[in-house]
């Protein structure tokens, strides 16, 4: 089926800045469905959701389950901890076992980089890619970009510096694609040893230390730190890593301008966060939960092959 | 046996760097020797006559570098099917890397390699012994044993050898046997958990890169154990700009090192993994077009002494994964020529004499194997084939059970006519 985003949303690398702004024009009105009493549209009815996840994520599968179920889909939910390998079965069976039972949809989260592409490959159905290794993670990347321009407006000329493990984070180069598409200036900060060394091919600044970052930026968008990164020798410690890159007040007391600041949760408090910030004023981490089924349900609308057209018409007008 | 009949190639283009040989003319094998060459041969009784004409008669092809996976994964390749894949690719002899199941690691393994690679009755195959005893990397092999059974090389290829001092005494014990001690390059420690070249296009698809100088660590380092011991270190299937720059500076030494490249190293970049195509992962993996062209301009100036296909044939279904969790190879014994055509000579990087001496002269020379001549008295191995002939890759057609190359679909220049060995025609596509 051809809709405005093609089969599937598997990065958004391939998406162009007006299919990008299509989804976040898409998202505003849906964002009112949640604030109603009764939180469900027809939209989605009598098409089959599978959410497939190989990898926890308590937070992304329940988001997406609220947006499909808001739009009144039918969803299955595959969790495994296990990882395809270990659980003897591959993704090739999976693919095939899907295909025969005729779902529309399929949300997949998987711990290998190119999963969610391998499976759109193999099967009818519409993928939706809710991370994969270290490669994407498009919805958190549009939730990040929505809750952006609500508070700014418009990207254009906005200067966001991603914080943190870049080397091993999906939400980074999400953002990375999505920002930069849309006219934002993007810098990255964070030890070298969890930058790509191939990181200024990307377009992006590079800051080593986090004050130059907060001397710089309109907003932070603050990673969060794999623990085992430490475990396995990228960092020396987490008392280190917090002193050197973590977000506390004192810096951002420090900064020239009131600096946005999220968060792509769960957050470690006291080590890339303190909570003073997490929980302060500049902190816009729970706009980033609500934006996220918002921007989730108009994934699932406009691949639905639902023409953009009917999200103006259903526009409340609330910008 | 058979009585051999005698063979007269007729009117093809003979062509044999080994003894500056380039002209027109025939070719007549007798007792599966070269007995004459060159002008108008008259054809004997009962001789069987293949018309060369537009044709290329070169000593066949020698790979120093396959994997055959007999024993243990027959169903991705035997040794029967590897070796007919070779005559299919030109190739008259290859090198058997050691890492079956069991190794090939003591004179059993080897007399089995040879057994079964007489009975397939194509091209030749040797056994390249392993360097340690279960390619554990621990303790040596019985190098003399495996070389008196018929072992032509040793190697641990598929690993590295990690530790310095084992291929130190490697290298030191190889000398009495006169064998190259052949090294898969790769520094285990900044290599680890890697699927392809580390660089942009890594870092976009968020798959963890093999750094370049992870090959290079290992291929300064043993290049310096070849200057410590004297032994013969020959590097495998070398990929980087930086490796190859290390062993110009180790020949400008007179140590003795040699070098080989495979194809895809010298056609194809790492923006081929793309779209995470696991026909595209290999080790060493794809690298950048700078580390292609610097590798192809070895080949050309001979830092890079020979060209070996480091054929990998994997089941379809342990390529048809996850990216990280595919295994690495390509198959490579039957685009080999056309690759190697295509990419260097079409493109005039280097003549068809210069690819004829990496692919069959200096693997002879270098692995003290028959073959890689066309000399009178010579064995008769021998590829014939047509150098600007265009064929689009069908790899359902091909005679290795892998189907893993990143070529297919594509048209390559340069398809093989016939392969004989010892003056029999182990392969025939000319009618
Ligand atoms: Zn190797
Ligand atoms: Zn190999």
């Amino acid at each position: 089926m051809s809709t405005p985003l093609g089969k599937d949303l598997l990065g958004l690398e391939h998406l162009s800045a007006e299919q990008i702004t299509l989804i976040l024009d898409t998202a505003e009105p849906l964002r009112e469905i949640s604030e109603r009493a009764i939180k469900k549209v027809p939209t989605l009815r009598g098409a089959t959701v599978v959410n497939l996840f190989f990898e926890a994520s308590t937070r992304t599968r329940i988001s997406f389950e609220f947006a499909e179920k808001r739009l009144s889909a039918d969803t299955v939910n595959v969790a495994t901890a296990a990882s395809s390998v270990t659980k003897g079965e591959t993704l090739v069976d999976t693919a095939k076992n899907l295909e025969a039972m005729k779902i529309d949809m399929v949300v997949i989260r998987h711990a290998s980089s190119g999963a969610a592409q391998f499976l759109a490959e193999r099967i009818e159905s519409n993928v939706i890619n809710a991370g994969d290794g270290m490669h994407e993670h498009p919805t958190q990347g549009l939730l990040d970009l929505l809750t952006l321009r609500r508070r700014f407006g418009s990207l254009k000329g906005r200067r966001v510096c991603i914080v943190g493990d870049v080397l091993h984070s999906r939400v980074a180069r999400s953002n990375i694609w999505g920002l930069t598409k849309l006219g934002a200036e993007v810098a990255v900060c964070g030890p070298r040893s969890l930058l790509p060394p191939a990181i200024g091919e990307f377009g992006v600044q590079v800051f080593d230390r986090v004050e130059q970052a907060i001397e710089w930026a309109d907003a932070l968008n603050v990673l969060r730190l794999q623990l085992e990164r430490m475990t396995a020798g990228y960092i020396p410690s987490l008392r280190e890593y917090n002193r050197v890159f973590g977000i506390s007040r004192e810096r951002l007391d420090r900064a020239p301008r009131e600096i946005v600041i999220m968060h792509p949760g769960p957050i470690n408090r006291g080590v890339e966060l303190d909570s003073e910030v997490a929980d302060g004023p500049h902190s816009v981490i729970l706009d980033q939960v609500t934006n996220g089924v918002a921007v989730r349900m108009a994934v699932l609308y406009l691949l639905a092959g639902n023409a953009p057209a009917l999200a103006e018409a259903a526009k409340g007008g609330d910008r | 046996m058979t009585e051999l009949r005698d063979v007269l190639l007729r009117g093809g283009r003979l062509l044999d760097p080994s003894c500056q040989l380039d002209g027109v003319g025939d070719l007549l094998i007798r007792d599966g020797k070269v007995e004459v060459f060159g002008g108008t041969i008259g054809v004997p009784d009962g001789a069987e006559v293949i018309d060369c004409a537009g044709q290329v008669v070169s000593p066949g092809f020698i790979d120093v570098h396959c994997h055959l996976r007999e024993p243990g994964r027959e169903d991705v390749e035997t040794i029967l099917t590897g070796a007919r894949a070779a005559a299919a690719g030109g190739f008259t002899a290859v090198c058997a890397m050691p890492n079956t199941d069991p190794v090939t690691d003591n004179q059993a393994a080897v007399g089995f390699v040879l057994k079964q690679g007489r009975a397939a009755g194509a091209a030749r195959v040797y056994p390249i012994g392993a360097i340690s005893i279960g390619q554990q990397g621990e303790r040596l092999a019985e190098f003399g044993e495996m070389v008196h059974a018929g072992a032509v090389a040793v190697s641990d290829d598929g690993k590295p050898v990690v530790s310095a001092q084992l291929m130190r005494t490697a290298l030191e014990y190889a000398r009495t046997f006169g064998i190259p001690v052949a090294d898969h390059c790769e520094e285990p420690t900044l290599a680890a958990g890697g699927a392809m070249h580390e660089g942009f296009v890594s870092a976009r698809l968020g798959l963890k890169g093999i750094p370049a100088e992870a090959e290079e660590i290992m291929a300064i380092r043993d290049i310096l154990l070849a200057r410590l011991t004297g032994g013969h270190v020959h590097l495998c299937h070398m990929s980087t700009k930086g490796s190859v720059e290390l062993i110009r500076w180790g020949k400008e030494r007179g140590i003795s090192v040699t070098a080989e490249a495979c194809p895809h190293h010298l056609s194809l970049t790492d923006a081929m993994v793309e779209n995470y195509n696991t026909n595209a992962k290999m080790n060493p993996p794809l690298r950048t077009a700078a580390d292609v062209e610097a590798v192809q301009q070895a080949v050309k100036d001979g830092t890079i002494d020979v060209i070996a296909t480091d054929h990998a044939p994997h089941h379809n279904d342990d390529k048809q994964r996850e990216f990280s969790d595919a295994p690495n190879g390509i198959i490579g014994l039957e685009t080999a020529l056309a690759v190697n055509v295509t990419w260097l000579v079409k493109s005039k990087i280097i003549s068809l004499a210069t690819l004829i001496e990496r692919m069959s002269c200096a693997p002879a020379r270098l692995f003290n194997l028959p073959g890689g001549s066309l000399r009178r008295g010579s064995a008769a191995d021998i590829t014939v084939f047509d150098p600007d002939q265009a064929w689009t890759v069908d790899p359902a057609a091909f005679l290795t059970k892998g189907r893993n190359t990143p070529y297919g679909g594509r048209i390559l220049h340069g398809r093989v006519g016939c392969t004989l060995v010892g003056g029999q025609i182990v392969h025939n596509r000319m009618g």
